[in-house]
């Protein structure tokens, strides 16, 4: 490597926000780091550590109400003018390329790929418009899409969100840049594409010899191609350098309980290691009493079959009142099979699009299917013929949902949410009892029994999840469909919602029917695991079983894409991680 | 495509009919025709013959049927009050609204868009601070009063433009122009003015909360991560986006104007189908109302279709299919 | 519940200075126009209290004016500021019952159809568009017109007023169905209304308790524009001769019996009413602005 100054230099860098109450707060404070150039330089944090104020402050574009009291940003040696976002000699879009998580918003839709490079690259480069266009179509060999003079005439929506991406990333390599910044670039993406999108970035680091800075929550992703790795939390830096050293050997207590609080793909433990909390005694009584309460069996299985799904077929019709127009159809979810023991945690597993949520619609009772049907207790709920669901055969099927901040009537008071179902399947003799079950049920979840006073915006992410299992819990279920119920919350926090699942599992007796994308959360929480794809159920074993020794081509595939710690970037190929990392469970 | 165009056009069929009914209605049962059309002195049987001459004897449905036909051909009745044909009178007050209203969207569009680009560009400087000011004043503004306070300043303090009527006009064929005379001009400044007063203010405020939307999308901000300059970001990316949605609602604005005319004609004793409505209005002239009912819904009709398609070209979501 | 929460977010951070005036001036006019029967000097819809004799005299601080007659007299000798009070009573109660009206039908059916979706949806929204097709000033115009031709009392003081505000109903209460719609889709989306059908509670329950607090913001900001709007074509159609009668005459049937008289000199006939018709409409459209951009994220996110 060439003597080159490093693509990013950050020191001791400070940047607050004027916070509503008046003075400031702090999204950054005191941070250092590099990027060299040739090298992947990964940022990793929860929402809120202050990583994407990181990239934002690199690129120039922080807010116009950021107030950086201290601290320098040097890019290729240039010194960033922090008030003007811009640097001597250092145009952003010419020696700093962008690439933001949404690829579906990133490029304009009313212009051709095509006009959206060609306007970058005649913008800092001079050249006029053929020798742009011909360079436009290198980039977009050199990104790896397929039919690129094609590809180049296309709008944005013609293209599939990995291609869209892959134009995104050309855009940013456009000008030749000696930086990249990379803010979440594969979150939105499936698994596959994921993989392959990486693949790239990792290729046109190593062979432009750029420097990359990538910011993600993703630890996975951090294993697979960075070459060192900045933990941040609560706007500081918490632990830095190379990969390997740090997932393997993590000093810091924080960089401990996060790496171990990733759901590790190879094996299943028995509880996600966590810091424990000071009421989990109170909320552990909680939960026993609501197990020994009124219409519950105790945590043992029987075996006895408590869902079968046959032959479900679920059309969608593209909606219309026009009758000349011809009805598009599609079939989401195509003759599936399968079966839900008691007391279980079944998973539903497959990328996006596959049925999985259509089929937890299904159960539900959200969606009719067009086909098949569905038994429960060994009654029709599904199909044709079958029960109207009413009463018992309503409350006894629940659902908790991905999106936290939607799950909750923002106006209305959480006792109110919680008693709603209690008190309308008449549960409760009376008002009184009602508000005793809703604490209880509150406290059941970990939560401090006066929650029921608030209103949901005084709440996180994760004690929302924690709220919606508990009203799910109020009309005594005996199944809970769980839709990605911890899709959109960070890892530790998701690490203690999917303790907690499993606790009211064994103290309840609850059969549990788990949907995700996530293929290491399934591995860690279900019994048993099936795997769709394309509305098709391709594979359905123990979860071991599954996991070990995949039989179908598709599950092997998926499997060998996921981005896990088990082999990080820039150690040799040792053995896999063998021995739980240590972690902080004896502290407070 | 071409399922967006049948469905319009399937709209546009309901539309026409709906309109058509309601003509028909008001023809049939407002009032008597029969007592409208034959004179005092006429006898029972004589009226009984008129009865059955306008074929009012048979089955609802087929009475209908007759009437649609009967437009179709073009022959809307006679007024009441001008016992002249009805086709006729619209035809002579097409062009005058019709020129009035082509005058007022084009200022509206040369005036509002600009305003609003620059209420969105610079939100808090003065000028966007003015221009909202003046518009809020602008939309609370009745037409008519807009119109009076003209003529009282134009025309009666200041004696430099007529306050009524269209000055002389120009015959190309059966279209009357006003806009080859000097006096036809001068006519039509006022008016078209007080006509676009409005529209000026929706159309500045439409393009400001677009412009102001799109500039926080994500691809707007990727154009800025991409170093392109401000200016072609504002005035060549942006604008382009945010003038999507206002071209439909321009389109949809030409048939509110016509319909607004009515005011505008009145005030300023314009003689175009509005002020002709208006009397009609007054006079319970049953044919003349349907008429410019059916009249003005076909025009909306066929300006909205214009418009649809203008946005399927323009739009290249809807040109092209998706992935 | 609503109104605690909209308290809490007017009360945490005042309104402008112009937007608190504006309010104020509203409420005056309003408050004003409301008292008349009570505050008016006198009673302008009386045929006895008024005499042709004491017509056309000019404002009291002009020369030639009548202490009697703060404002002067229009030509059937009535106090004018009496039948501008009358007037502007008569305006904002045909403005706001159109605005109660189109609102109750607007919001009933915009929640069902976007709760529903489907035919009852295709039902409800083909009627919005044929509606919306033409402008509200044709709609109010033919239905005023139509109820004239049919029965002719519709003329009458006693009619116009509940013709006039079904008249304009006719047409408003489509923005209010086609807003609550699009918002009731949207809330229909998100989780806590799943929440709610999977728990099994009924489907009006769920429209009552849960979707429509959700959505009443942007009914409310349509509300108070849509009053504005009201208010200005009862003055447009009472101009154009369809509205309230000059026995009983509102801000517009005012305007139009002054507008005759302009040009020979006697404007205050026409002036005073059209001042004030502008203030009110201008004070509401002030407030309604500040309520939109209010319940704008995005705007709020920008500044």
């Amino acid at each position: 490597m060439t003597e080159l100054p490093p693509a990013l230099e950050i020191n001791a860098l400070t940047v607050q926000y004027p916070a509503p109450e008046g003075g400031f707060v702090s999204a950054v404070e005191g941070v250092s780091l590099n990027v060299r150039r040739g090298e992947i330089h990964a940022v990793i944090g929860e929402s809120g550590a202050g990583k994407t104020t990181i990239g934002n402050a690199a690129m120039g574009l922080l807010e116009a109400s950021a107030h950086i009291p201290s601290g320098t940003i040097h890019i290729g040696g240039k010194p960033l003018d922090m008030a003007r976002g811009s640097a001597e000699g250092v145009v952003l879009g010419r020696d700093i390329g962008a690439i933001f998580q949404d690829p579906m918003t990133s490029l304009n839709p009313l212009f051709t790929v095509e006009s959206q490079l060609v306007e970058t690259l005649r913008t800092h480069l001079k050249l006029d418009r053929k020798e742009a266009s011909a360079q436009a179509l290198e980039l977009l060999r050199a990104v790896g899409i397929p039919e690129p003079e094609r590809r180049l005439k296309s709008y944005p929506h013609q293209l599939s969100g990995g291609q869209r991406q892959r134009v995104v990333i050309a855009a940013a390599l456009a000008c030749g840049p000696s930086l990249i910044v990379a803010d979440e670039p594969t979150t939105a993406l499936d698994v596959s594409v994921q993989a392959q999108i990486l693949k790239l970035l990792r290729d046109l680091c190593d062979t432009r010899n750029i420097g990359v800075l990538l910011v993600t929550h993703n630890m996975g992703v951090v294993a697979q191609i960075a070459d060192r790795v900045t933990i941040m939390h609560k706007a500081r830096v918490v632990e830095s350098g190379p990969t390997a050293e740090v997932l393997r050997r993590p000093q810091a207590e924080y960089s401990r309980a996060l790496i171990a609080a990733v759901p590790r793909l190879d094996v299943k433990l028995d509880r996600f290691p966590v810091l424990s909390g000071a009421g989990d005694a109170a909320s552990a009584q909680a939960r026993a009493a609501i197990g020994s309460g009124a219409g519950r069996v105790s945590a043992a299985t029987d075996g006895s079959e408590i869902l079968k799904v046959d032959g479900l077929c679920v059309d969608y019709r593209s909606a219309g009142w026009n009758p000349l127009a011809k009805a598009q159809r599609f079939r989401a979810v195509d003759n599936v099979s399968f079966a839900v023991r008691k007391g279980e945690i079944f998973g539903l597993v497959g990328e996006s699009g596959c049925g999985k949520t259509t089929i937890a619609n299904v159960i539900s009772g959200l969606v009719r299917p067009t086909a098949g049907q569905v038994h429960y207790e060994g009654r029709l709920i599904e199909g044709k013929g079958a029960e109207r669901r009413t009463g018992a055969l309503r409350q006894s099927i629940q659902m908790i949902f991905q999106d936290p901040y939607s799950s909750l009537n923002g106006r209305m008071r959480i006792g109110s949410i919680l008693a709603e179902p209690i008190l309308f399947y008449k549960l409760a003799p009376n008002a009184d009892q009602a508000e005793r079950d809703v604490r209880q049920l509150i406290e059941a979840v970990g939560l401090a029994p006066d929650a029921a006073e608030r209103y949901a915006h005084a709440f996180s992410g994760g004690q929302r999840q924690r709220l919606s299992i508990a009203r799910a819990l109020g009309p005594r279920p005996q199944l809970i469909v769980c839709d990605e119920p911890t899709s959109s919350l960070d890892v530790s926090v998701q690490a203690q919602i999917l303790n907690l699942l499993k606790d009211l599992r064994d103290a309840t007796g609850l059969t549990l029917l788990l949907i995700s994308h996530d293929l290491a959360v399934v591995r860690q929480m279900c019994d048993r695991v099936a795997v769709m794809q394309a509305g098709k159920l391709v594979e359905e074993a123990d979860t071991d079983t599954l996991f070990d020794t995949p039989q179908h081509d598709y599950t092997r595939n998926l499997l060998s894409l996921v981005p896990t710690l088990d082999s990080i970037r820039g150690e040799p190929l040792s053995s896999p991680l063998s021995q739980p990392l240590t972690s902080g469970n004896n502290h407070g | 495509m071409f399922r967006a165009v049948s469905a319009r056009l399937l709209q546009a069929l309901l539309v026409m009919l709906v309109v058509a009914a309601v003509s028909f209605v008001m023809f049939r049962f407002v009032g008597d025709p029969v007592a409208m059309m034959a004179p005092e002195t006429a006898t029972v049987e004589e009226r009984q013959e008129l009865r059955v001459q306008l074929g009012l004897d048979q089955p609802m449905l087929q009475q209908f049927g007759l009437f649609v036909s009967r437009i179709a051909q073009g022959d809307l009745g006679i007024s009441y009050r001008n016992q002249r044909p009805v086709a006729e009178l619209l035809m002579e007050r097409l062009p005058a609204t019709m020129e009035l209203v082509l005058v007022a969207v084009v200022l509206s569009v040369l005036v509002g868009i600009p305003l609003g680009v620059v209420c969105a560009l610079r939100p808090n400087g003065i000028l966007a601070r003015l221009i909202q000011s003046s518009s809020l004043i602008g939309i609370s503004t009745p037409t008519f009063v807009t119109g009076i306070v003209l003529i009282l300043l134009f025309s009666v303090t200041l004696g430099w433009l007529p306050s009524f009527g269209r000055g002389e006009v120009v015959d190309i064929g059966w279209w009357s122009s006003g806009f080859f005379t000097l006096s036809g001009l001068k006519s039509l400044i006022l008016p078209a003015i007080t006509l676009s007063m409005f529209k000026v203010t929706l159309i500045m405020r439409l393009v400001r909360s677009e412009m102001i939307d799109v500039l926080t999308t994500d691809y707007i901000r990727f154009a800025k991560a991409r170093g392109l300059p401000k200016n072609y970001i504002h005035y060549k990316l942006a604008l382009r986006n945010a003038l999507m949605p206002v071209i439909t609602v321009i389109g949809l604005q030409i048939g509110a104007l016509i319909a607004f005319a009515i005011v505008t004609e009145t005030v300023f004793q314009w003689p175009g189908l509005g002020l002709l409505f208006i009397q009609a209005v007054s006079f319970v002239d049953i044919p003349v109302m349907a008429s410019y009912l059916l009249l003005v819904g076909l025009l909306f009709v066929l300006i909205n279709m214009a418009v649809d398609i203008v946005y399927a070209i323009v739009d290249p979501r809807l040109r092209t299919k998706a992935a | 519940m609503m109104t605690k929460s909209v308290a809490l977010k007017l009360g945490r951070s005042l309104p402008p200075l112009s937007v608190c005036l504006s309010g104020g001036l509203a409420l005056i006019i309003i408050g004003g126009a409301f008292l008349a029967p009570w505050l008016a000097p006198y009673d302008p819809t009386d045929l006895a209290s008024y005499d042709l004799m004491n017509a056309e005299y000019p404002p009291a601080f002009v020369e030639g004016g009548d202490p009697r007659f703060l404002l002067g007299t229009d030509n059937q000798g009535r106090d004018l500021l009496s039948a501008m009070m009358y007037g502007a009573r008569v305006s904002i109660f045909i403005g706001g019952g159109a605005v109660l009206l189109s609102a109750m039908i607007g919001v009933f059916l915009g929640l069902v159809a976007g709760y529903y979706g489907g035919k009852v949806d295709a039902l409800i929204m083909r009627c919005a568009d044929v509606i919306l097709s033409f402008p509200t000033i044709l709609l109010a115009l033919l239905v005023s017109g139509l109820a004239r031709a049919v029965f002719p009392q519709a003329a009458s003081a006693q009619w116009a007023p509940f013709i006039l505000i079904a008249a304009l109903a006719t047409h408003e209460w489509v923005q209010y169905a086609r807003t609550v719609r699009a918002a009731t889709m949207v809330e229909g989306a998100k989780d806590y209304v799943r929440a709610t059908k999977v728990i099994g509670l009924p489907a009006r329950r769920i429209m009552l308790r849960h979707i429509l607090p959700n959505v009443m913001g942007p009914v409310l900001v349509i509300a108070t524009i849509n009053l504005a709007g009201a208010v200005l074509t009862e003055a447009t159609l009472s101009f154009l001769g369809v509205g309230m009668p000059p026995t009983y005459p509102s801000l517009g049937t005012l305007i139009r019996i002054g507008n005759e008289f302009l040009f020979s000199g006697i404007w205050w006939i026409a002036a005073f009413p059209a001042i004030v018709l502008v203030l009110l409409v201008l004070a509401v459209n002030v407030v309604g602005d500040w309520l939109r951009d209010r319940f704008n994220p995005k705007l709020r996110a920008r500044s």
